[in-house]
């Protein structure tokens, strides 16, 4: 008996489902023979970017896999080690310039980011001149930033809550549809249309405020769209049961309905925040630039980080090349502090239920 | 025994109610002062932002039309954008080409390798290093373009001319990739599409992954189960559920690429000239012109502007209504909202 089991173990050992095994280290061997390859070939070629050697070895590697998995395991196996070869380039294809974007930003940013840069303002600091600051442009962003919180965040709660609460008929769907559509506007058009309205029609001036109502235009979307994502998480046994102890709908919803969803809804706040903190575009058109600290965002030009960040990289100079980087980190940071924080909300506040 | 019921079961009070609701029940129609404020607050800010969409539309073809009527030059295919001049003449073909060919290859770029960095944290990469990339990404995507387009000018353009060069030289023949003048510094479209490509890839990706993740987990099993590869679960239950997902994935990319102005901006050295070779510091975006002739735009100027604003406007309104009608058919993909 025994002697037939294992002739029967040593047959679908044989067979085609268990023989496929290539040991598991042959595509590591395989990538680090078309790095050796490639880098031999690249530099036996004279090619001189390191890319191009990459991308020989890249060529290489998914090649050698396929041809290897081929013979030894068929082409269903060849196929699979392909994708998955691609799949891995592809990540690393696109970490790499992601890496680099990060790695660039922090290590010029640092050179002259100092207490002496987040205090003082550009005032009599000509563009070539080393030195200056950015705090004029950080007031800015705050200002700015605040004002359209204060205004998109209870608009665009409100009507998350006419679409989760209320809405049924055509208005909702509208609402919602032109709600999706308005989270794609680009941001230039957003400062183009307070532009023509309150500049150029009404005939404000160039303002902290105007930039905020192009930022509040990008930033309502958002909010809705978050908001909405959370009061739909809501159970319904809870407005039920709210309604059943007599409690009127506008009660349920604010004792109830909100106060359950309040983490996502801050989160969503939160990154949304973050978002709008670094748009450039509508600021460029409606803030005009101010190379000194307007703590009025109603009245006078003010800057703002990002925009600071495109008027010293235009003067094109290494000293304002370095600012530029330095307000970059600045704006980086910020934002993913932001989003830290919102991820922590989002922890901090999570539904009870999902957790088990 | 009473009290023990009680005592361990709460449930047992339900029995009584009926009696309260019987003298509590009337037949009103409950409508509150409270509520009605409330709808009223929370349906005048659904309609404010109807309204706003309204007087988007509404006052740049105002003041668009108000341009158009003067420009002395047919505004669809002039490729100059003069208007300081007298009699001004400016035309989109330069900038609608740009943005187009541009869009389209970064997009070209981006949606396969999306597919794959998504595909690769759903599926290939190990549980405890798939959350911190997924998060990663996530953080990626809330870099302000600013910061993308100084690193596209300081950074990525010094370091195109090498690959440029090689292109010139081995694939010149194609037209496309043949660099008037070799060597010339690489701010160009097509720089400016890798520089796009490398922007929008985070956004893509993180949709994609909110959408291969609701693939029904029996549909992977069920393939696993009659044998297939990793890579035949993918392509057999992955993808075709995900399609729809993919595809309005892709055109939010392409939305938020059409519209990109400052990594264009930083990056470009705008020409009106039209021409396909790519690789030539030439052409421009709307997003782009509008930013670059702001500053020394006349109030003519900026009316001029906002024409090209709104063919923009309107184009991006095409992409992205396409992408949620595509969605709403497929309502299960509420990750696809980001």
């Amino acid at each position: 008996m025994s002697h037939t089991a294992s002739d029967l173990g040593a047959r679908h050992r044989g067979s085609a489902i268990a023989r496929n095994r290539l040991p598991k280290w042959t595509p590591l061997a395989i990538a680090a023979g078309a790095v050796v390859v490639g880098i031999g070939i690249g530099a036996g070629a004279g090619l001189d970017s390191h890319v191009q050697w990459g991308l020989i070895a890249l060529i290489l590697f998914v090649a050698g896999n396929y041809v290897v998995t081929r013979v030894a395991d068929g082409p269903r196996q060849a196929k699979d080690r392909v994708a998955t070869s691609l799949v891995y380039a592809c990540f690393i294809l696109a970490i790499i310039p992601l890496y680099s974007l990060i790695e660039t930003t922090i290590a010029k940013g640092v050179k002259v980011l100092d207490g002496n840069f987040l205090g003082h303002s550009m005032s009599g600091v000509l563009g070539t001149q080393p030195g200056g600051g950015v705090y004029h442009a950080i007031i800015g962003t705050l200002e700015q930033v605040g004002i359209a919180t204060v205004i998109a965040v209870p608009i665009g709660v409100f009507t998350a809550i006419y679409l989760v609460e209320y809405g049924k008929g055509a208005l909702a769907k509208a609402i919602t549809f032109f709600v999706d559509v308005m989270t794609g506007i680009p941001s230039i058009v957003a400062g183009l249309f307070i532009l023509s309205f309150w500049i150029l029609i009404l005939g404000f001036g160039f303002s902290g405020f105007a930039g905020a109502l192009a930022l509040t235009i990008l930033m309502m979307p958002i909010i809705v769209r978050s908001t909405e994502e959370m009061l739909k998480l809501v159970p319904n046994e809870l407005r039920e049961a709210s309604y059943a102890l007599g409690v009127p709908k506008w009660r349920t919803i604010v004792s109830i309905v909100v106060p359950t969803s309040i983490g996502g809804i801050i989160t969503g706040v939160v990154l949304a925040i973050a978002r709008i903190a670094g748009e450039t575009a509508p600021v460029l058109l409606l803030v005009f630039g101010s190379q000194v600290i307007n703590n009025d965002p109603f009245e006078g030009p003010q800057s703002s980080l990002p925009f600071y960040i495109y008027e010293q990289y235009n003067l094109g100079n290494p000293a304002a090349y370095d600012r530029a980087w330095a307000a970059a980190l600045v704006l980086i940071i910020l934002v993913m502090i932001l989003n830290l924080i919102a991820r922590g909300i989002a922890r901090w506040k999570a539904p009870k239920t999902s957790g088990r | 025994m009473d009290t023990t019921q009680t005592a361990e079961a709460p449930p047992p009070s339900p029995p009584q109610p009926p009696a309260d609701l019987d003298q509590g029940v009337q037949q009103r129609p409950v409508l509150r002062v409270g509520d009605r404020l409330f709808l009223a607050f929370s349906g005048g800010s659904g309609i404010l932002l109807l309204v706003v969409m309204a007087a988007i539309a509404g006052f740049l073809t105002y003041r668009a039309v108000n341009a158009i009527s003067q420009d002395h030059g047919n505004f669809l295919t002039t490729f100059e954008w003069n208007t300081g001049v007298t009699p001004p003449v400016f035309g989109i073909a330069v900038l609608a080409f740009g943005t187009i060919v541009s869009s389209i290859i970064a997009m070209a770029i981006a949606v396969p390798v999306s597919i794959g960095i998504a595909l690769f944290i759903t599926h290939y990469a190990h549980r405890r290093v798939a959350s911190p990339l997924a998060y990663l990404v996530d953080l990626l995507a809330a870099v302000p373009s600013i910061v993308y387009g100084l690193w596209g000018a300081l950074f990525l353009v010094p370091h195109m001319n090498g690959l440029d060069l090689w292109l010139d030289k081995y694939f010149g023949w194609t037209y496309i990739f043949d660099q008037s003048a070799p060597g010339s510094a690489a701010r160009s479209l097509f720089t400016v599409s890798i520089l796009l490509a490398i922007m929008i890839i985070p956004i893509i990706t993180n949709v994609s992954r909110e959408v291969f993740r609701q693939v029904p987990r029996m549909h992977e099993e069920a393939a696993l189960a009659l044998g297939a590869t990793r890579w035949e679960v993918i392509r057999l239950s992955v993808l075709p559920f995900a399609r729809s997902g993919i595809i309005s994935a892709s055109m939010l990319g392409l939305g938020r690429a059409l519209g990109e102005t400052m990594a264009v901006a930083t990056v470009l050295s705008s020409s009106s000239v039209l021409s396909l070779h790519l690789l030539d510091p030439q052409g421009g975006t709307f997003a782009q012109n509008i930013a670059a002739h702001f500053g020394e735009a006349t109030d003519f100027g900026r009316d001029a502007l906002i024409a090209g604003g709104l063919v923009l406007f309107v184009i991006t309104l095409i992409v992205n209504g396409a992408a949620r009608l595509i969605i709403a058919r497929r309502k299960e993909y509420s990750g696809a909202s980001a």
